[in-house]
């Protein structure tokens, strides 16, 4: 059995090195306006990581511009018209799609034929000549912390990936962007900028893996100071592991996919996963509440972190201690979790690791309808035996997901296949227009795993549901990694698309799913949006009191005259529709300021009243003024 | 056009070809054949099916049932176990049982008894067209008019012969009770409601979960009158409300994404019961709901009715209804299954949304030739009528006249374009010969058969039967009132006010409004719309010229305003006479059943002294409609503690109110500003 489970845990452990490793493939940094003299962190001594990859202060060498994620990754059609993904860095990357050009077509009345290319590169031109605050830039040099003043640096800092802010930047337009980028290297050089900004009234605008999806990261248009954005990815250490306490300290420039694999070099995992842990950083999960697709075993980052530092134009908050639980007033780590960059920069967090798993195990299972899949997650989540994650897709999305299935190298899978379908459809009798599917990732001891998984197979039985497989669990996790990209794809073809989320009482969720839906397709036909959109959910968390709902909603823009504008009404009135529902204004993308004008009816006057409160104490001068949240 | 439900009502019926004869058919195929038609609609996409059964175990098993049983066996001290058979045994006096054999065998035997009734049912092809396209979109409500005891299952019958889902229909408990029949129709998809539930607070909790299940599962659509009961006068009803939150709950607490109401207006030539209502109105009650009664009211079979229109208006979405105006949060911080009262908000909108079905219903029925001439009829002096005989050149002419004017004032006509109007107005008569009848050139009305006897009757008796023959006219009158009632209305506050000044005008008309909130239909917090709109079609027709502060006669077209004061005059002069009851010495408190006989007496007497000249004060309805009124602007109080419906008049309000509308007085002199309590 020991060496079963070491066994086991090299091929995880290989097998995750296999899926994160390459991904960034940090060049060296030659750029000549970029003063390089770094300092050293402190503890560096006790630095654990062997090897360091991290993300290079030129993100673009890397990172596109315009789209999600690599450079050398992206879907395209082919010249046969097939699907094809590039790259070689996922497990779908080299294989070709056969059903999606249907599926795509089919969904969206798109044709091959009519493209909708983005722009290929930046004109410099474009983007506005900084406004520089002399005073600040002259200190700043003498601190010798590396910044930069170059359009692209700029531009790639001075957006989230909101659909607007893709869309514009595929039209070459670029609005108010920062001024200045500054890459910090360590807790100190942060304490000093801070410090200079106050002293220079420069407006401080902290930047992190820039996956940001509520607008974080837009200039406010009507800031006139000089702009700097705090560029944390250097900062992407871990400081120490302590394995008597499993905790580990850790700066917060680092970005989810290297945290993983530099613990589990040492054994150990977070187990906190978003979907976007490729590019998101440790600093940006705690200044936007951030919760992990695995957090039914680890828990979201508020039940994960130990203890956060925090520079502030006051100064450093944190706690004088790193204790599990503490009654000593309100938690001052929720003034720092959620505050999206208004009140400071968070530095370095302590935080809970485990250890690797021994054992993982994806699985699917698939439901009659929606309302089943529904009650059975329900159940589960009563008798509290979830797996590390569960989700229930549609149908639509069950669909999607079925679209990308890679072609099948056998005749023989293929065939199986098609027995399947034969099973679940005909004899079965489930209508394949109605069916959805949950996906299952189970972790642990294997032994438990395989308990726990026939627990759980036996409530999804009651509910009518049907094994479906480990091959379906897992393409539905790679869904959630591909979807980004594939949003690229789409709006090289006419078809604009995001996702938002929310969470709601158990009792809501199957009202909330089907009004949010029906409200996306009547918004878009009263607009004028010719084809019917895809408006599809999937229920992607679960709690004792309820549940996280994620909708997907894309279309068709061709013939409109601003589709953006279109969409962003669309996208207004659904999430008028969740509230009217009884969801929650955000369950973990956070709110910036695409979300603001509902944050007074989510939290109450006087919950707005103290935000405010301690916006004014902490920053009276308006430091950190990316205007998020109130 | 200031109001925007005229057009949505109305369902593309400019052109009467649009309409279809579905007897049509079936005088000319086997009704065997068509019973057992193939029949497959296509019901709601988000529907999973739903047995008698499992509707019903959805229903008990509810929390909202849980939540309500508990709280009962606490108030009573019973146990759950037993209140719990008590919401069993109410599950199951009520529930419907709608299944495809019973709706056969009603098609049958509907088809033969429609065919001998009447000339043709007519269907306006559109609105069926547009309702099949709805059904599968979300859960639908018909909401019909009600005039007749064939109302009940013709929706059926019109649904089963074009392939649209059966809907289940709220029906009252006295059908229920016959033999037989109550089966047949339980099996036809009716299920029953208690009259007067009033406290029960048990039974109205089964019910209203029994409503809300049936539009959240949306198996079926969902059929009620809105109106409560059968219009005794022909004229629309205020609609009753406690059916209409059951139906919009689900909306409002997001459980179906949206509603679809579809208002039906169901029009006849002439009325089964016409002669059976009129009696009721003067204190006759109506005989009992049984199956035997049923049998014998087959003489009715032997008689031509005319034709019957069924006119199903444009689906509404609630949710662009509501827009607005519900805040659906409302919900979110409790429990959506825990019993709570409907907000204020909620309230306002779902009487407004009630009234304006009732409006759309009004728009949407067909006005038939005779209705006009009624109104004519009417204004004639009774003696005219009932000896000397009105000319009949006269008449049609008028009615010629009056036909321009429904058509200005946007009326729908049920006038047959092919025959030559003359004709079509005595065939119009003939159909109607047991109210009116033709002979050398004169009309007269045709009372009941003198009973022989040797004494001659009493003139009282005799006030009676001519009020019988009165009554039946005036409720065809009825049938077109709503198109005349608000021009009407600012016809009365020209000749009262004597004014010119639009807010003089406004002030009257707004009283009159508040006088009339029970006899006519007026959507809540709508009266400058209400007064415009008046304005409008009075300018339309010539009658007045409008400017910013006036409104003023123009002498060339005199003839309109005194034709709509004379067709007001009958209820201002019922209202008086009830008024003048109230106010009578004697009179301070007193029950319903005590008030309707008394004003009777008064009302009779009045009209053998000469004094009164319309034989409507009689009719109960009136005076239940003025007691509301009153009540409304709590002039008159309903006692609480007690049992009877006690009341207590405040005598210098209802004086008040009288001088007003007798013009004595101002409006302003009436302290309550009534349209903020509406």
């Amino acid at each position: 059995m020991a060496s079963n489970s070491s066994s086991d845990r090299q091929r995880i452990a290989q097998q995750r090195l296999r899926i994160i490793a390459g991904h960034l493939q940090g060049p060296v940094d030659s750029d000549s306006t970029i003063l390089a003299a770094e300092c050293k962190a402190q503890g560096s001594k006790t630095d654990v990581s062997s090897e360091r990859k991290t993300v290079p202060r030129r993100r673009q060498e890397i990172l596109k511009w315009n789209g999600w994620g690599y450079n050398d990754t992206r879907f395209l059609f082919n010249k046969k018209g097939q699907a094809e993904f590039t790259g070689k860095r996922y497990r779908l990357s080299g294989m070709i799609i056969p059903a999606l050009q249907n599926w795509f077509e089919g969904t969206f009345g798109a044709s091959m034929q009519h493209k909708s290319p983005a722009m290929p590169i930046l004109t410099s031109s474009a983007v506005q000549p900084p406004t520089l605050n002399e005073a600040f830039v002259d200190e700043l040099k003498s601190t010798g912390i590396p910044f930069s003043h170059d359009a692209e640096d700029r531009v790639f800092r001075g957006h989230g990936h909101c659909l607007h802010e893709v869309f514009a930047l595929r039209e070459g337009k670029v609005g108010r962007v920062p001024d200045i980028v500054v890459w910090p290297n360590c807790h100190n050089d942060v304490v000093k900028i801070v410090e200079l900004a106050c002293k220079h009234n420069v407006c401080l605008i902290p930047y992190g893996g820039g996956t940001s999806v509520s607008s974080a990261l837009e200039c406010p248009p009507e800031e006139t100071r000089c702009i700097v954005s705090l560029d944390t990815s250097q900062m992407n250490r871990i400081l120490w592991i302590d394995e008597k306490n499993l905790t580990a300290h850790v700066e917060a420039g680092i970005v989810g996919q290297e945290l993983e694999r530099l613990l589990n070099e040492s054994g150990y995992c977070t187990g906190h996963e978003p979907d976007s842990m490729e590019f998101s950083s440790l600093g940006g999960w705690v200044a936007t509440r951030a919760s992990g697709m695995k957090k039914n075993i680890y828990g979201n980052i508020e039940d994960l972190v130990v203890h956060v530092k925090m520079v502030t134009p006051q100064g450093v908050i944190e706690k004088g201690c790193q204790c599990p639980r503490m009654s000593t007033g309100p938690d001052i780590h929720h003034f720092i979790m959620g505050s999206e960059g208004t009140l400071g920069v968070v530095t370095e967090v302590t935080m809970k690791i485990r250890p690797m798993p021994e054992y993982q195990k994806y699985g699917s299972v698939v439901f009659p309808n929606f309302e089943q899949g529904v009650a059975c997650l329900r159940e589960v989540a009563k008798q509290r035996c979830a797996p590390a994650s569960i989700r229930l897709m549609d149908n639509e999305q069950f669909k999607f997901g079925h679209a990308l299935k890679p072609q099948v190298s056998s005749i023989f899978t293929s065939f199986l296949d098609g027995l399947k379908k034969f099973y679940i459809t005909k004899f079965k009798g489930f209508d394949p227009d109605r069916l959805c599917v949950a996906t299952l990732l189970f972790e642990g001891d294997r032994e438990k795993v395989l308990q726990h998984e026939k627990q759980v197979y036996d409530i999804a039985a009651k509910f009518g549901g049907l094994a479906a497989g480990e091959d379906n669990g897992q393409r539905g996790y790679m869904l959630t990694f591909v979807i980004a990209y594939l949003r690229d794809l789409g709006m090289d073809y006419y078809v604009i698309g995001e996702s938002f989320e929310t969470s709601v009482p158990w009792d809501r969720v199957l009202d909330i799913c089907r009004n949010v839906k029906a409200r996306i397709i009547q918004e878009c036909k009263d607009k004028g949006v010719q084809f019917s959109p895809l408006s599809t959910c999937r229920v992607t968390q679960t709690y004792d009191a309820g549940a996280c709902v994620y909708f997907y909603f894309a279309f068709n823009y061709r013939g409109l005259s601003d589709p953006v504008h279109v969409y962003e009404q669309v996208e207004h009135a659904a999430r008028e529709e969740i509230l009217a529902n009884g969801g929650s204004l955000s369950h973990h993308h956070g709110v910036g300021k695409l979300r603001k004008e509902w944050m007074r009816e989510t939290i109450s006057d006087v919950g707005m009243g103290m935000l405010k409160s301690v916006k004014n104490y902490v920053d009276p001068k308006n430091i950190f003024g990316n205007r998020n949240l109130i | 056009m200031t109001n925007t439900y005229r057009d949505s009502g109305r369902a593309g019926l400019e052109n009467a070809e649009e309409f279809v004869d579905m007897l049509e058919k079936r005088r000319c195929s086997s009704d065997l054949g068509h019973a057992l038609r193939t029949y497959s609609p296509s019901p709601y996409e988000g529907a999973l099916s739903c047995s008698t059964a499992d509707l019903n175990k959805a229903v008990l098993e509810s929390q909202y049932l849980r939540y309500v049983t508990k709280e009962i066996a606490t108030e009573t001290g019973s146990s759950v176990e037993d209140v719990r058979q008590e919401v069993c045994r109410i599950l199951e006096e009520m529930s419907q049982n709608l299944q495809l054999g019973s709706i056969r065998l009603m098609a049958y035997t509907l088809t033969k008894v429609l065919k001998r009734l009447f000339t043709g049912i007519f269907v306006n092809m559109e609105g069926l067209n547009m309702l099949q396209q709805a059904i599968q979109e979300s859960p639908v409500i018909l909401m019909p008019n009600h005039r007749s005891y064939v109302d009940f299952l013709v929706i059926s019958y019109i649904l089963f012969t074009y392939d649209i889902p059966l809907p289940v229909i709220a029906a009252g408990i006295p059908l229920a009770g016959m033999k037989m029949v109550g089966e047949i129709l339980r099996r036809s998809g009716a299920f029953f409601i208690r009259r007067a539930i009033g406290s029960d607070k048990l039974y109205w909790a089964v019910l209203s979960e029994y409503v809300k299940t049936i539009v959240r599962k949306g198996f079926a659509p969902l059929e009620f009158y809105v109106e409560g009961l059968r219009s005794r006068t022909l004229k629309s009803q205020i609609p009753k409300l406690g059916m209409m939150h059951m139906v919009l709950e689900p909306y409002f607490k997001g459980e179906v994404y949206d509603i679809t109401l579809v208002p039906i207006s169901i029009s006849y030539d002439r009325v089964l019961e016409e002669s059976l209502l009129a009696h009721e109105l003067l204190g006759i009650p109506k005989p009992k709901e049984s199956t035997t009664g049923l049998l014998k009211a087959t003489k009715v079979l032997q008689e031509d009715y005319g034709n019957m229109h069924v006119n199903f208006g444009r689906p509404m979405s609630v949710r662009r209804l509501c827009q607005g105006k519900i805040n659906r949060g409302q919900y979110n911080l409790i429990p959506r299954d825990l019993p709570q009262k409907p907000s204020a908000e909620t309230q306002a909108c779902v009487s407004g949304l009630a009234n304006l079905m009732v409006r759309i219903q009004e728009e949407g029925s067909l006005i038939s030739p005779w209705s006009l001439m009624a109104c004519l009829l009417l204004q004639a002096p009774t003696t005219v009528l009932t000896q000397e005989g009105l000319l009949w050149h006269q008449l049609t002419e008028k009615t010629l006249w009056l036909r321009k004017l429904a058509l200005d004032f946007g009326a729908r006509l049920n006038w047959p374009g092919q025959v030559p109007d003359l004709d079509v107005m005595s065939s119009t008569v003939t159909l109607h010969r047991s109210v009116v009848h033709l002979k050398a050139g004169r009309v007269y009305l045709v009372r009941e058969e003198e009973p022989a006897r040797k004494h001659p009757i009493s003139p009282e008796l005799d006030v009676i039967r001519t009020a019988a023959a009165v009554l039946m006219l005036a409720s065809y009158r009825n049938q077109s009132l709503h198109v005349f009632v608000r021009p009407a209305m600012l016809a009365t506050a020209i000749r009262v006010t004597k004014s010119a000044q639009r807010d003089e005008l406004f002030a009257f008309f707004c009283f009159l409004r508040d006088i009339f909130s029970n006899e006519f239909i007026f959507i809540p917090g709508k009266s400058s719309q209400d007064f415009e709109e008046a304005c409008f079609l009075l300018n339309k027709c010539g009658a007045v010229d409008i400017s910013e502060q006036e409104v003023i006669v123009s002498d060339a077209r005199l003839e309109v305003l005194s034709f709509l004061q004379a067709l007001l005059q009958p209820f201002i002069h019922s209202y008086q006479v009830m008024f003048r009851y109230l106010c009578e010495d004697g009179v301070n408190m007193f029950t319903e059943k005590q008030v309707l006989p008394a004003v009777r007496n008064l009302a009779t007497k009045l009209i053998l002294s000469g004094e009164l000249h319309t034989y409507e004060a009689l009719s109960s309805d009136t005076q239940k409609n003025v007691l509301s009124a009153l009540q409304r602007l709590e002039t008159v109080t309903k006692l609480r503690e007690s049992e009877q419906n006690e009341y207590r008049v405040n005598k210098a309000a209802v004086r008040r109110i009288g001088d007003i509308l007798s013009g004595e007085i101002s409006p302003q002199m009436l302290q309550t500003t009534p349209d903020a309590k509406l």
